[in-house]
């Protein structure tokens, strides 16, 4: 492919391809609560959530703080949460990195996973607070492996992201 | 480091203004977000409409999955199986002969039922289900344990409603579409279902624990009721399971703990069968005369 673009249409297609396939990866990960995996204990990591704070954490400047609630009820209806607790978490999640991004003047890859393994911690937090009202006590130390799992898992998905990065604003 | 004495995007109005709106809808978006939670917690089957239809469009996807999941669950199966086929056979042989001789005695026991029963006048109760279908899914990365049935609305499937598998007890429909519906396995922290000792009628409350075992509170205090091995049925209080529905084995003993495994394992059975509530009676509200009997005896 030639790396000018030939035509309007050429220039579409990028400009189209620029601006989706964040929205579309988290989607995409979104759908594999679908998956068709019947488990009896939290141990699988929520793909979503790590593909919404990999671009966070790779392109800062790409999403509003805002864009968690849309994203967010996408996952409630596919996952079947409460109505409104990735909403909540997602955006809380997106502002609380405004101010860390705010404080802290640079950041590499440590400090990513860093901030990341927080931000995992408070999500699970999050879904076991909201499990709670619901009426379902569980025992913290049930999501332990899940969070485990969760924080190995990020640099994964990390790079996948990245790749999705590469080839998103390749021409 | 300090953060920067201004957060402006630049001199112009329009971004500084764009940003600071940003973070309103934001801020809006979270409270709004939590108003939806306060709702679902107060009432649990709130925009049952806007659920129900996500459940509806996500269902090709999950149902065409189903043969993929029992493929590779069939796989890890049959490798165990093959490494520990000289045990499971004598192991088999001796469950066996003991089934046998239970047999016998259920006979035995059976025919004494009918002649009691036809003394009595009673009449068995036939429970068709409403539906037999597959397990199509399930919330395996929240804390919460529900699995998705590749059947709705369509079929007949009401809330409340209780479903089996041949095995044992799966839980109940908490959220259902036309084309499916969403079940609280019996595994869920919120699950409660009354269960009795099959050994000597004790009765219980089988509590999820969230990590695919069950916890046993029984009403008894000082003694534990409960021996590994033993077998617990649904005993019919409360109206919404139908009695005599295995639901799990009591896998370990720890002090007052009594920790069960769930006889329907969701991952492995073909079928899930969904029935009428028990007796329908116990899901509506309670008459005025009987509410106000109920507050007269309060004061």
């Amino acid at each position: 492919m030639s790396r000018i673009a030939g035509s309007t249409r050429d220039v579409a297609i990028w400009g189209f391809r620029r601006q989706t396939v964040p929205i579309l990866s988290t989607l995409a990960a979104c759908l594999i609560d679908l998956f068709p995996i019947v488990a009896s204990s939290p141990l699988i990591p929520d793909f979503a959530y790590l593909v919404l704070l990999a671009w966070r954490l790779l392109r800062p400047e790409l999403w509003v703080a805002w864009m968690g609630l849309p994203l967010g009820l996408f996952d409630d209806l596919v996952a079947g949460h409460p109505l409104g607790q990735s909403m909540a978490l997602w955006t809380l999640t997106f502002l609380i990195f405004d101010l860390v991004d705010s404080r802290v003047g640079w950041r590499d890859y440590w400090m990513d996973w860093f901030f990341a393994s927080l931000a995992i911690l408070g999500y699970i937090a999050g879904t076991w607070y909201v499990a709670r009202m619901m009426g379902s006590r569980v025992d913290p130390i049930v999501l332990a492996p899940q969070f485990a799992l969760s924080v190995f898992a990020y640099p994964l998905v990390a790079r996948i992201v990245i790749a999705l990065d590469r080839w998103r604003l390749s021409r | 480091m300090a953060p920067p004495s201004t957060r402006r995007p630049g001199f112009s109005r329009r971004a500084q203004y764009g940003l600071f709106l940003g973070y309103v809808v934001a801020v809006g978006g979270i409270l709004f977000a939590l108003l939806l939670l306060v709702v679902a917690t107060v009432d649990p089957t709130g925009f049952r409409a806007l659920k129900g239809a996500a459940l509806d469009a996500t269902r090709p996807v999950a149902s065409a999955g189903h043969g993929i999941s029992t493929f590779f669950s069939g796989i890890f199966d049959s490798i165990g199986n093959y490494l520990g086929a000289g045990a499971q056979n004598a192991e088999l042989k001796r469950r066996l002969a003991a089934e046998r001789r239970a047999l016998v005695q259920a006979k035995a026991t059976e025919l004494d039922n009918r002649r009691l029963k036809a003394m009595l006048k009673l009449t068995e109760e036939v429970h068709e289900p409403v539906a037999v279908t597959t397990i199509t899914g399930s919330s395996f990365d929240s804390v919460r344990r529900l699995a998705t049935l590749a059947a709705g609305a369509s079929s007949g499937i009401e809330l409340g409603e209780p479903v089996r598998a041949p095995e044992g007890l799966i839980g109940r429909v908490i959220e259902r579409g036309r084309w499916a519906s969403r079940v609280l396995l019996v595994s869920d922290a919120a699950s409660n279902v009354p269960v009795r000792l099959v050994r000597d009628g004790t009765p219980a409350i089988a509590t999820g624990h969230g990590d695919g075992t069950i916890d046993l509170k029984t009403l008894e205090v000082g003694r534990n009721p409960f021996r590994r091995g033993d077998v617990l049925v649904t005993s019919g209080i409360g109206g919404i399971y139908p009695p005599n529905i295995p639901v799990a084995v009591v896998a370990a003993i720890d002090g007052d703990r009594t920790v069960a495994k769930p006889l329907a394992d969701p991952s492995r059975v073909d079928y899930a069968m969904v029935l009428k509530v028990y007796q329908p009676v116990a899901g509506e509200p309670l008459s005025p005369q009987t509410t106000q009997a109920l507050q007269g005896a309060d004061q």
